[in-house]
């Protein structure tokens, strides 16, 4: 049992522990729709690595990245409303991403795993690679922080003061980008953004500030693959929704506390 | 003379097909207070975003004394709900290190007991004075203010006037405050730059109020309050709710005339 769960467990917690301070700015920025829609062009990015024959990371962060920054050159204009756009893309990338998978028919492609996760047929390399992938989000986390904090409390009062607005926000849809492409073994990417929202919504209930608000986003996430796992092992459901599940009435626990501030 | 903070020279601006400034030109010199009167809607924030760099021109330019320390307290801020911070962490944002310098900018803006409590749950007056605790925390050269009297009730204008005297006569920083009612300000500022998206008159307070263009902008009641206001300071406190009911809106009902 532990040879099959270990890497599924380790692959899980790399995810977590980077989705809780990554999910507090979600939650700040107001940005979960603006992150699903992100998660849904990495199914476009699975596709591409799939016909190019490059590595699959690679090609879903970099369909991610695309997606976010197109996307922020078309909120600048007035003529659409923000979540109007978000609907569009979101939903047209996702269908563009299942019909260019179902184009592959040299390979056997598991759409359900893409979209939902398959933390238990990760193997070894794919845990040295999230976790790879979650230490540098987490260094360029806490390296930034201070800007990143900044231009999410106000951005004119940031730029006054010298923080370099719009290359601090384009480090966040990077990260964001990086971190989805995670998601995309593990939970799925129909899933990540709850992953994203519900540790860091229960963490603004036990905070004063918000950098305990990100490290208990990330506990909460930890303990919410950890259970979601074994809750998965005992009860034979499938693991992303699992892990879900469990976050979410972990969040529910949180709601029992009166908030910190 | 010394060297100005920031020029701007003859800008313009146009937002969303309006044109909120027309050929506007300003020196900030250090150790200046300069106040910036007009009725709602006359440009006086666009014209402060032009001098922090937050906006830019159409046409001419916006010149910053090179290395220049900008501090800037907005007209408001809203930090979200699911954002918890305290106000010690707010300050720290502008300026890491010590505790004891966030201690000290809130301690001279009377508000240090507040250092650990949740930004949102400040008053709006208390709000203003974290926010200006945070611009001097910088050790500006200079300080844009946006209507700092917003929500402080008379007693505290007066001390916050009072406070950005002091700071200017200890640093030397230059100030730049926007203000729609006058009388306070009136008498605690080296000049002022009377604008409805030009400048229509400029200079000391006294030449100012003499000045037709004024006079026409703030109607005589505007000038008759400006005399008893620097007159008898001790009384405030019925001023006040004669400024904020009686002209700010009735006073200002231009339309779209000009007086060139």
């Amino acid at each position: 049992m532990i040879e099959l769960l270990a890497p599924a467990l380790l692959a899980g917690l790399a995810v977590a522990v980077v989705a809780g301070p990554m999910g507090a700015f979600v939650v700040w920025r107001r940005m979960a729709f603006f992150g699903d829609t992100m998660a849904n062009s990495a199914l476009l990015g699975a596709a591409l690595a799939l016909a190019l024959q490059v590595n699959l990371y690679l090609a879903v962060s970099a369909a991610c990245l695309t997606v976010a920054v197109v996307l922020v050159g078309l909120q600048r204009q007035r003529q659409i409303a923000d979540d109007t756009l978000l609907g569009i893309v979101a939903h047209i990338t996702l269908a563009l991403g299942v019909i260019a998978l179902s184009l592959q028919d040299s390979v056997q492609v598991d759409l359900f795993a893409y979209l939902f996760g398959d933390l238990l047929a990760v193997g070894w390399s794919d845990v040295l690679a999230l976790w790879a992938g979650a230490v540098l989000i987490l260094a360029l986390l806490v390296w930034q922080w201070r800007p990143l904090l900044s231009i999410t409390v106000n951005e004119d009062l940031a730029r006054v003061e010298g923080v370099a607005v719009t290359r601090t926000r384009l480090l966040l849809m990077l990260l964001l980008a990086l971190l989805i492409t995670g998601a995309i073994r593990t939970v799925g990417v129909l899933l990540i953004t709850s992953l994203l929202v519900m540790p860091a919504a229960g963490g603004r209930r036990l905070a004063r500030t918000p950098e305990q608000m990100a490290l208990f986003a990330s506990l909460i996430g930890l303990a919410a693959v950890t259970l979601g796992l074994t809750l998965s092992w005992y009860a034979d459901t499938p693991v992303g929704p699992s892990i879900v599940v469990t976050a979410a009435l972990l969040f529910g626990l949180t709601l029992l506390r009166r908030p910190a501030s | 003379m010394t060297e100005a903070l920031v020029t701007v020279d003859h800008a313009a601006l146009t937002l969303g097909g309006q044109a909120v400034l027309e050929d506007v030109s300003l020196t900030l010199a250090p150790g200046r207070i300069t106040t910036l009167i007009g009725p709602n809607g006359a440009g006086k924030s666009t014209l402060a975003r032009l001098v922090l760099g937050l906006a830019r021109p159409d046409r001419g330019r916006v010149v910053r004394r090179p290395g220049l320390t900008l501090g800037y307290m907005p007209q408001h801020l809203r930090v979200d709900e699911s954002l918890p911070l305290t106000v010690d962490r707010f300050l720290w944002l502008a300026a890491p290190g010590r505790t004891g310098a966030r201690r000290d900018a809130l301690q001279r803006t009377g508000v240090a007991h507040l250092r650990r409590r949740a930004v949102r749950q400040l008053s709006g007056g208390e709000m203003q004075r974290v926010l200006l605790a945070r611009a001097l925390l910088r050790r500006p050269d200079l300080l844009v203010l946006d209507e700092p009297a917003q929500g402080v009730d008379v007693a505290g204008q007066d001390a916050l006037y009072g406070l950005l005297g002091q700071v200017r006569d200890e640093t030397g920083c230059g100030i730049l405050l926007i203000s729609h009612d006058l009388h306070l300000v009136m008498a605690r500022t080296d000049e002022v730059v009377c604008l409805h998206h030009h400048v229509c008159c400029s200079g000391t307070p006294e030449a100012v109020s003499r000045d037709p263009a004024y006079q026409r902008l703030f109607g005589t009641h505007g000038m008759a309050n400006l005399a008893l206001y620097t007159h008898q300071h001790d009384h405030d406190h019925d001023l006040s709710g004669d400024v904020h009911g009686g002209h700010t809106h009735d006073g200002h009902h231009h339309g779209g005339h000009h007086h060139d």
